[in-house]
């Protein structure tokens, strides 16, 4: 199938591009939950979002994959531009959207099946069901998780600890081979130990996806992230209602060691203390 | 991989495509909703159909077909008064005697009962709804009612001679009655009214009961003040539900009600009610006698969904979202 | 919680408070009373829905037994003063009846179920399909035989089919109801993870809903189910009569256990009442085993859920 010619949208300078908003805003009925976001995502980069509570970056964050498609009320203004493509244009179909998109969720949400059924669920519903054998191997693999759980695939996802469950369904999520990665603070719902392991398997999964995270931890994205964009939350005029802006979006160093804005600066520092 | 990934065309396979895949999702969608709407549909044929059949009897008896007294098939005289009085009264006496155990039951459970008796209360409410009715009609026909007969005649040698007492327990008394037909009404609308009146219990906030008791409330000072004033909408849903579910119940009541056609205020004389007439007589009706009894339904199903929609309304006020079982 | 019977750890007295008004002796008297009679009527309304429970299973079975024999299962139905027992076609009818209502309440009632649940959620048609399954529940039963007469009979005659008709009316808005509370009871996280990996919303309910409710929805059509095959006022004028066995579903009167325990009790023969009490524990026996698999089926939930 050949795309349209009023689909593309004019190359964008170096460095590769994975994803880049335009003007992207969302709306909750008639709430501006997040307003005018413009950015840049690097391809085979870890770019984290950070803000305090409320500031949108979760909602930001499913613009890509188009879950927010699924709140009844919501409403995308604005362009989200993959590739070549516009996300949001007519013609997209959201489901073909997500499978390149994966997204891996705040709490593990293995389905109650087994720990091979959960790898295998996607590959099935896609029909990339030759080597199935192979392509859920695979993907526990990549998700560091073949080791614990080799002896037990038909035994119950739910039986599996947190972190194990949280590597399941990121191994379910790359089974059917993204493009992109959205995490919506994986680690929010774990101890520190299977954080730690979360964000070196993020590390290796750079190399092959480029991954977006959403976290609420200062030290998580300074430590695991590339890029990091920071949103804010700003009073609108009618008072009490509040809307998410981003004010920063630089490489993760600059970001933590010379913040442009003031507002960044007094986040991070009242963050580190 | 990388390379793999990147060889991909970016984009071109997004476009709505799989044409098929669509269409399943589509057809699901429309094939659930249609199943849904059949609901709708159900009832609507109900009252059409049921209304066409038993038109030649309102036809023939006009608005005397719910106010006259009269029903004698014989004489073409169709008045249903006295099963819809029956019907009504039979309800309303098994509703006051069930009321009161119901809500006993209900409070066992949720409140009162040692922690390893909760689950066998629940259990014995289920279990005295899984009795089949006509098994209750047996029983009632078969042993009760013969066990009852001398006690009730010596109410009614009694009380019954007393005036006043004399309308409501004088004789003469018959073995199948309205007493009897209340009485095994009661049996049977308790686990209904029960398991309604225990949701309506369990929404009571448990802080707001700690609340009664760290006042220092007995147990049921604490029922009275917290559980009761926050229950009131559900518990009138409950009863609404359970004389909903009374009126319309068939085979039990027509098995001890007795079948006689007349308006009477002595509990000990047997009546009739408007399912027990249609159970006991549609078999060898034909004509306008069918007609009628199809319009009895008709009267029937009309009088219980006003009751049932009261009682929903009321209990969705009251925050319950379904009417249990 | 027992404000009756306190009880006071004796280790460390504490001089400074005196607390002798808390023996339950000092509760005034009338409160005391009044807590007491609560709790002895609390008790006594149960013991007085036991009592009936306990008599009732007590003579069906104890009657019932006289009833059964290899005859009651294999042989037909015998005239009324007969004092034979065999009552092979009831059964064979209930299980015809009851099944053939389950294949079309069920799956029609969960498919609905789904819509509630899954597209119409809080929308308009949804509000009202609920509020007129909640109606649906309280039309009588036999208001239901006389619909199935006269929408079906009256055209195509008497059958095992027709009674299925108005049994499955009758379970339609009960296997709705339980439905929709059952796929409720999913969470969303699920429906989210499966549509995350681009799955169509009809894929993701076959194929992570269903699957995750699916032993709610056994139990609540399992309790329909039992409901359905005790009822006889909608088989009344829909299957006929019949003394002998028919297996077809779709011609010919038939008859189920319920009408035979019916017919017995308006009978004055002592045979007859015999076969009533016969038909009776068979029948309690079929409806009490759907009942408990039902619960068989939620107890295996729960510890799934927990494990």
């Amino acid at each position: 199938m050949t795309v349209p010619a009023a689909l593309h949208v004019p190359p964008t300078e170096a460095p590769p591009t994975a994803l880049a908003t335009e003007g992207l805003g969302v709306y909750y009925g008639d709430w501006l939950a997040v307003d005018d976001i413009t950015l840049q995502v690097p391809r085979h980069h870890i770019t984290a979002f950070i803000g305090p509570s409320g500031c949108g970056k979760s909602t930001l964050l499913r613009c890509f994959n188009r879950m927010n498609d699924l709140i009844a009320g919501a409403r995308v203004v604005g362009r989200v531009t993959y590739g070549d493509v516009d996300l949001y244009d007519d013609r997209i179909d959201p489901v073909q959207v997500r499978r390149r998109i994966g997204m891996v969720f705040q709490r593990p949400n293995p389905f109650p099946k087994s720990v091979y059924d959960n790898v295998a669920y996607g590959l099935r519903v896609h029909a990339m069901t030759e080597d199935l054998d192979d392509r859920v191997e695979d993907a526990l693999r990549r998700a560091a998780l073949w080791d614990d759980v080799k002896g037990a695939l038909k035994k119950s996802a739910l039986a599996l600890s947190g972190g194990q469950q949280q590597r399941l369904c990121i191994a379910r999520t790359i089974a059917v081979e993204p493009d992109i990665v959205l995490m919506d603070e994986p680690c929010s719902a774990l101890d520190p130990i299977a954080t730690g392991r979360i964000e070196d398997l993020m590390q290796e999964l750079r190399r092959d996806y480029t991954i977006l995270i959403v976290t609420h931890n200062m030290q998580q994205a300074a430590r695991a992230s590339d890029y990091a964009a920071f949103l804010t939350t700003e009073v609108d005029g009618d008072g009490d209602r509040r809307r998410g802006k981003l004010v920063e979006f630089a490489a993760t160093n600059e970001l933590f060691t010379h913040p442009q804005d003031p507002r960044t600066e007094n986040y991070i520092t009242g963050r580190f203390g | 991989m990388t390379a793999k990934l990147a060889e991909r065309p970016a984009g071109a396979d997004l476009v709505r495509s799989g044409i098929r895949a669509q269409a399943a999702n589509s057809s699901f969608a429309f094939v659930v909703r249609a199943a849904a709407v059949s609901v709708f549909v159900i009832l609507v044929l109900i009252v059409v159909t049921m209304t066409r059949e038993a038109w030649p009897a309102f036809w023939h008896s006009g608005l005397g077909f719910v106010t006259g007294t009269d029903w004698s098939p014989s004489a073409d005289l169709y008045g249903a008064l006295p099963f819809v009085y029956g019907t009504m009264v039979s309800s309303l006496m098994a509703l006051v005697l069930a009321l009161p155990v119901s809500i006993g039951i209900a409070l066992f459970i949720n409140e009162y009962a040692p922690r390893r008796l909760r689950a066998p209360g629940v259990y014995l409410v289920d279990l005295l709804a899984a009795i089949p009715s006509v098994v209750y009609g047996l029983w009632g026909v078969l042993v009760l009612g013969p066990f009852l007969l001398p006690y009730v005649q010596k109410v009614a040698d009694t009380i019954g001679t007393w005036p006043v007492f004399s309308a409501v327990f004088g004789g003469p008394v018959g073995l199948k009655s309205m007493f009897l037909a209340a009485l095994i009404l009661t049996i049977m609308i308790v686990p209904i009214i029960t398991s309604i009146t225990r949701e309506v219990f369990d929404t009571v906030p448990a802080d707001q009961k700690a609340a009664a008791v760290a006042l220092g409330a007995t147990r049921w000072e604490m029922v009275r003040g917290a559980v009761f004033p926050h229950s009131r909408n559900g518990m009138v849903a409950a009863v609404l539900l359970g004389l909903g579910r009374a009126m319309g119940e068939t085979i039990a009541v027509a098995l001890v009600i007795g079948s006689t056609a007349q308006i009477t205020t002595r509990i000990f004389a047997p009546a009739d009610s408007m399912a027990a007439v249609i159970a006991n007589t549609f078999g060898e009706s034909s004509g306008v006698n069918r007609a009628a009894l199809i319009g009895l339904g008709v009267v029937l199903f009309a009088m219980t969904i006003v009751v049932n929609m009261a009682g929903q309304f009321v209990a969705r006020r009251s925050g319950r979202k379904g009417a249990g079982t | 919680m027992s404000v009756e019977t306190p009880t006071r750890p004796a280790a460390a007295p504490l001089p400074t408070y005196d607390a002798t008004d808390l023996v339950g002796a000092r509760l005034s008297a009338p409160r005391r009373y009044k807590n007491r009679v609560a709790t002895a009527c609390v008790w006594a309304s149960v013991i007085l829905a036991l009592a009936p429970l306990a008599l009732v299973i007590v003579l069906v079975v104890k009657n019932g037994l006289d009833a059964m024999g290899v005859e009651f299962f294999t042989g037909n139905i015998p005239s009324t003063r007969s004092a034979a027992t065999g009552m092979g076609p009831a059964i064979v009818g209930t299980l015809i009846v009851t099944a053939a209502a389950t294949v079309m309440a069920v799956p029609l009632g969960v498919l609905a179920a789904i819509y509630l649940s899954e597209y119409g959620r809080d929308g308009k048609v949804a509000a009202t399909v609920r509020f007129l399954a909640g109606v649906m529940t309280g039309v009588p039963s036999i208001v239901m035989g006389l619909f199935v007469y006269t929408i079906w009979v009256l055209n195509f005659g008497q059958s095992a089919f027709a009674g299925a008709l108005a049994l499955a009316c009758l379970m339609l808005p009960v296997v709705i109801r339980s439905g929709e509370e059952m796929l409720r009871l999913v969470p969303d996280d699920l429906r989210n993870a499966s549509l995350a990996l681009g799955t169509r919303k009809s894929r993701m309910i076959r194929t992570v809903v269903v699957p995750s409710a699916l032993p709610g929805l056994t139990s609540g059509s399992l309790l329909a189910v039992a409901r359905a095959a005790g009822e006889t006022a909608p088989l009344l004028f829909t299957i006929g009569a019949i003394q002998t066995f028919n297996p077809n579903l779709f011609a010919g009167t038939n008859t189920v256990l319920p009408i035979q325990i019916y017919n017995g009790a308006l009978s004055p023969f002592e045979g007859a009442h015999t076969r009533a009490w016969g038909a009776a524990l068979a029948l309690i026996a079929i409806v009490l085993v759907f009942t408990f698999a039902a619960r068989l089926v939620t107890a295996r939930l729960s510890t799934d859920r927990h494990r």
